[in-house]
């Protein structure tokens, strides 16, 4: 969770410090989702994200050196600077990809679920959607899909309770996206998105049920984005204070608090993780800015895979 | 060579599935009413009772995610073939075909591929009126990352699906709807046309036509027709729209001096555009001694009397009376 934290604040400044292009969607108080619903997951396991997706990603298993080395457009960026931050993907740990369309990963994911049983196979896929996507027609078919078909596929929704700028309550007929499990006939479970404990009871739960053929299930993380819908985000529509009172329930001091009451890990213990990040994402920035810029003349790689073997290119 | 078998498009497009389905496991079916129904125009047909529930399997009414599924299933290792029952319905789909499937390679920086199948039934003349007999190659044929194709013939038609199931990347295979009870010649193995190569069906010396689709035989008809004038058509079927095929047309343009497209979707922006296009700025251009011509569908959505269906697409006296001027007009 900090590795994600410390990522996306280094991708912010070097936002404003023009080394990136585009946008970004940061996910700072949305960690704990992230990294409770992937932490047992295996490389074979797929997950899709949404373009709020850097936490999925490093949470999947992604190394943040080749994910700067994205967002500053570099060859050796997990796109090859072909994706940037709303397309991150590293498909070796199973990361289907973050997603440009609202609700565009819901029939990826349960397609890749569909692979898994036509294969006989024990993996599972994870979708990761948030409350706006819930309002999408895919959003429907899809868990239609999964639930006739029994599929071993597990719906999580980050409801960060905005649609960029239009809250829940304003766009949801219903309070919580959970209740439209019972629609497709579906275990829908509301947790605090906050606690990563909370959010990894409900995924084994839920990718036990999968992995038993017993069909896919629907988890709603109750959690807040603390920072903008994207760069262009003058945070109009919602409270200073509703902000800091969010801010205070920070999953990461959380998760800290926790760990030293139980006797996990001590104060020193997760001051020296913590400088450990450091230095990962100190030198990270460095193998990314240290990055090939791709040649114009590459433009087409990568469009068909039968073009690129014309093209001469290798993937 | 095999000997002369004859078989419909229909059942042509039926042996390929099973044929896939055979050769290799990954290969299954999705699609509305595929199952035991047969599909709506019966090419699945029984495939379901030799296959069984998992491998042809009928899905809820809902194309947006059932093509998606098809396309997550693709990334993740599987070979399907999802049948749109009519390509019109594709539009619902359209935001897996084009912003997922078609990109995904390319926005991953090549590292997957998407071998997905869609089967696209397609074109009028079954009075099924505006929302069921469109001809949309030209418009999922602008994205880059898609590959479209359409037979004319049986034989093509289990070749280019067999080609289609074997591509890495996505592929777009338009049926006329028309010609699935046509029958042909096609060999009992299992071969592959090629994916963007054209054939001549018909070598000239006056004019060529390259056609698509179902307006092959119509534009052949019209060449019999005009063989009895003296006037020598070169007739080439397209086959292939992403990637297409400028060699042949390029090669024939130059033989034949004149240049006419004949297909069935809408005219403006069309297929034809975009081979005139192509012509104007090759080399085959300082070959043409007329204007190129283009015969297709009318700037209308496809009415249902039988009367003016007819008249929003070429039909074969149309193709006589226009080539006929095209090539009386050389000097």
């Amino acid at each position: 969770m900090y590795l994600i934290r410390r990522f996306e604040e280094m991708a912010e400044e070097s936002y404003v410090r023009g080394l990136t292009h585009g946008t970004m969607h940061l996910s700072v108080g949305q960690e704990a989702s992230a990294v409770g619903i992937c932490m047992d997951l295996s490389n074979a396991d797929y997950i899709t994200s949404t373009h709020r997706g850097h936490g999925h990603c490093i949470g999947k298993g992604a190394d943040v050196k080749f994910m700067f080395a994205e967002f500053f457009g570099k060859e050796e960026g997990y796109c090859a600077g072909r994706g940037g931050s709303m397309h991150i993907a590293d498909p070796s740990t199973g990361n289907l990809g973050a997603n440009g369309i609202v609700g565009g990963g819901l029939p990826l994911a349960t397609g890749a679920a569909l692979a898994i049983k036509q294969r006989k196979g024990k993996d599972v896929a994870v979708c990761f959607f948030g409350d706006g996507a819930s309002n999408e027609g895919a959003f429907h078919e899809s868990l239609n899909f999964a639930a006739v078909w029994k599929l071993p596929v597990i719906f999580v929704c980050e409801n960060n309770q905005y649609g960029m700028s239009v809250s829940t309550e304003r766009s949801m007929a219903v309070k919580d996206v959970a209740t439209r499990a019972v629609a497709y006939s579906m275990p829908g479970v509301i947790v605090d998105g906050n606690s990563v404990a909370d959010v990894n009871e409900a995924m084994m739960t839920a990718a036990e049920r999968a992995r038993n053929g017993e069909g896919p299930s629907l988890i709603e993380c109750k959690t807040y984005r603390t920072k903008g819908h994207s760069r262009s985000d003058r945070n109009r529509y919602r409270s200073k204070e509703e902000i800091e009172t969010w801010k205070a329930k920070d999953p990461i001091p959380m998760f800290e608090t926790e760990l030293e009451a139980h006797g996990v890990a001590s104060r020193s213990e997760i001051e020296a993780l913590q400088a450990d990040v450091e230095k990962e994402i100190q030198a990270a920035f460095e193998f990314a800015t240290a990055g090939t810029n791709p040649t114009p003349d590459s433009l087409l790689r990568g469009v068909t895979t039968t073009g690129d073997i014309e093209l001469g290119a290798s993937t | 060579m095999s000997e002369v078998r004859e078989l419909s498009f229909s059942a042509a497009i039926q042996e390929a599935l099973a044929q896939a389905m055979e050769a290799d496991e990954r290969v299954f079916l999705m699609g509305e009413d595929i199952g035991v129904y047969g599909g709506a125009f019966q090419v699945t047909g029984d495939l379901v009772h030799r296959f069984g529930e998992d491998r042809v399997r009928d899905t809820p009414i809902a194309e947006l995610g059932g093509a998606g599924i098809a396309v997550g299933a693709a990334v993740a290792g599987a070979r399907p073939v999802y049948e749109f029952q009519f390509s019109d319905f594709a539009l619902l789909a359209s935001e897996q075909i084009i912003n997922q499937a078609a990109k995904m390679r390319f926005m991953l920086g090549g590292k997957v591929s998407v071998p997905v199948v869609f089967r696209m039934p397609c074109g009028s003349g079954t009075g099924a009126a505006a929302q069921h007999s469109q001809s949309l190659e030209a418009m999922f044929g602008h994205v880059p990352g898609l590959k479209v194709v359409e037979a004319s013939t049986p034989e093509d038609a289990k070749g280019l699906l067999l080609a289609a199931i074997e591509d890495p990347d996505p592929v777009l295979v338009f049926e006329h709807k028309l010609l699935y009870k046509v029958k042909g010649h096609v060999p009992a193995e299992m071969y592959r046309t090629p994916i963007g190569k054209a054939v001549v069906r018909r070598p000239g010396k006056d004019a060529t036509v390259v056609a698509l689709g179902i307006m092959v035989s119509k534009s052949l008809e019209a060449a019999e027709i005009l063989a009895g004038e003296g006037i020598d058509i070169e007739v080439i079927d397209l086959r292939s729209i992403r990637p297409i095929d400028t060699a042949t047309i390029f090669e024939s343009v130059k033989k034949t001096t004149r240049l006419a497209c004949v297909y069935e979707g809408v005219k403006t922006l069309g297929i034809g555009a975009e081979i005139s296009a192509l012509v104007a700025e090759s080399e085959a251009f300082d070959y043409l001694d007329a204007p190129i011509l283009r015969l297709g569908g009318a700037e209308s959505p496809i009415p249902y009397s039988p009367i003016l269906e007819k008249a929003a697409v070429p039909q074969t006296d149309g193709i006589v009376a226009a080539l006929r001027d095209l090539v009386k007009g050389r000097t």
